[in-house]
């Protein structure tokens, strides 16, 4: 290696950039060259005193310091709660909107088929040659017909201000359970009153009162007093609703 | 990757970086603000940030663009136009030999030569001799070919020599 060679290194040298060739060759010169190894020292001794002088020339602020250490935090911590909190809160609520949707859908489709078999049950009342198991116009020969077949008892309303007939009764079942069903009549319209022990979580009805129409039947059905009313009929919806108010005068009585 | 991560890489640099934009900026308020603008961006742009990278080049990368669009920044560099890319030498004014120039030169001596090179003399000689970073980290740091960086690198180490001979021949002359 020349000299001139040397001085186009000396930069890289001072800076641990040559390769290991690279500094074998020039160690080797500078063992031989005074004026080299004197100007190789001295970039050496540049580099030292300008880190010397420079590397902590100004030192932050213990209060900027902090200020930054705590701007930092407080970003991380907005951070995660712009970022994270919403995807969070709009999951949860997404979750609860999911399962509150399933559960009415559940509902729905538990109401619509219980709904459903009483209207079977209404019809297939109706199309019986034997419609009713007690057969009578009076409340005080089928209130008692059911006494030992159905695990409640139950009022029948006066009718004779009514334009409703009672045609009798028999036992029906729902779910498992045993209950009455009472044929009345209006105007050549038959509507079926059925009436269960209503069992917390398990009858798929409303708590309340409500109303329903399929297939031209209607449906009004109501709690009192732990049992469950549907009265199902093709008569018009004022008709079962007069019957529901009926039935209701005397539930509680 | 979190912020939590970004202030375990971060803060360790801090004071460093400080020193670094304080050198820049030549003045404390705008050196604060310049880390603390610097900081906000990395931190917003962390997840952009690959991870087993440099994040030290990263940062002062983003130190760096920070200042040069700063108004000092750009008042800086419209002053120091580059003309040192094609490697060319400007000739030195003053030739004294190292040994003579560190002779005289102290710590004030060495600090008044680098505040006045200019902001890519000055960044280049900050960023190899002060923070000591290779030739590959500053070339990823100031977005230049390595080439470049060697040539600069060898300006301004001629530059500061200039500096320092034209203060050691005015001390000489009193």
């Amino acid at each position: 290696m020349t000299c001139k060679e040397l001085q186009s290194k000396l930069e890289p040298y001072v800076d641990d950039e040559l390769s290991a060739g690279e500094l074998t060759e020039f160690d080797a010169h500078l063992r031989e060259c005074v004026g080299c190894a004197t100007e190789a020292l001295g970039r050496l001794q540049m580099k030292r005193m300008t880190r010397a002088a420079a590397v902590e020339r100004y030192s932050p602020t213990q209060e900027f310091r902090l200020q930054m250490e705590q701007t930092i935090r407080g970003k991380r911590r907005a951070a995660w709660s712009t970022v994270w909190i919403p995807k969070l809160a709009l999951a949860a609520v997404l979750a609860v909107l999911l399962v509150a949707s399933v559960m009415v859908w559940v509902d729905r489709r538990e109401r619509a088929r219980a709904f459903a078999e009483l209207t079977d049950m209404h019809v297939a009342t109706l199309a019986s040659a034997n419609p009713v198991d007690v057969v009578s116009t009076d409340r005080h020969t089928v209130k008692p017909w059911f006494a030992g077949k159905i695990p409640f008892t139950f009022n029948l309303p006066e009718l004779q201000n009514s334009q409703f007939t009672l045609d009798g009764g028999r036992v029906a079942y729902f779910q498992h359970s045993p209950g009455a069903e009472l044929l009345f009549n209006i105007r050549k319209h038959r509507l079926s009153v059925f009436i269960f022990q209503e069992q917390r979580g398990e009858m798929p009805f409303p708590t309340g009162t409500s109303t329903s129409t399929k297939l031209a039947f209607h449906m009004e059905s109501w709690s009192e007093g732990g049992l469950r009313y549907v009265i199902v009929s093709d008569a018009p919806a004022a008709d079962v609703h007069a019957l529901s108010e009926l039935m209701r005068s005397v539930a509680g009585s | 990757m979190d912020s939590g991560s970004f202030e375990e890489l971060a803060m360790p640099l801090f004071g460093r970086m400080y020193n670094f934009a304080h050198w820049l900026t030549q003045d404390a308020g705008e050196a604060e603000d310049l880390v603390q603008e610097t900081c906000m961006k990395a931190l917003k742009g962390f997840a952009s940030f690959r991870q087993g990278t440099n994040f030290r080049a990263w940062m002062y990368k983003i130190l760096r663009n920070t200042f040069l669009t700063s108004r000092t920044g750009l008042r800086a560099a419209t002053v120091s136009l580059d003309s040192d890319e094609d490697g060319i030498d400007e000739p030195v004014a003053s030739d004294t030999p190292e040994s003579i120039l560190l002779a005289s030169a102290d710590r004030e001596s060495i600090q008044r030569a680098l505040e006045r090179q200019s902001v890519q003399f000055r960044e280049v000689i900050l960023l190899c001799d002060v923070e000591e970073m290779g030739y590959q980290e500053i070339a990823e740091t100031l977005g230049i070919p390595i080439g470049t960086v060697m040539s600069r690198l060898s300006r301004a180490r001629k530059a500061m020599r200039h500096s320092l001979g034209d203060a050691h021949v005015r001390g000489a002359s009193r």
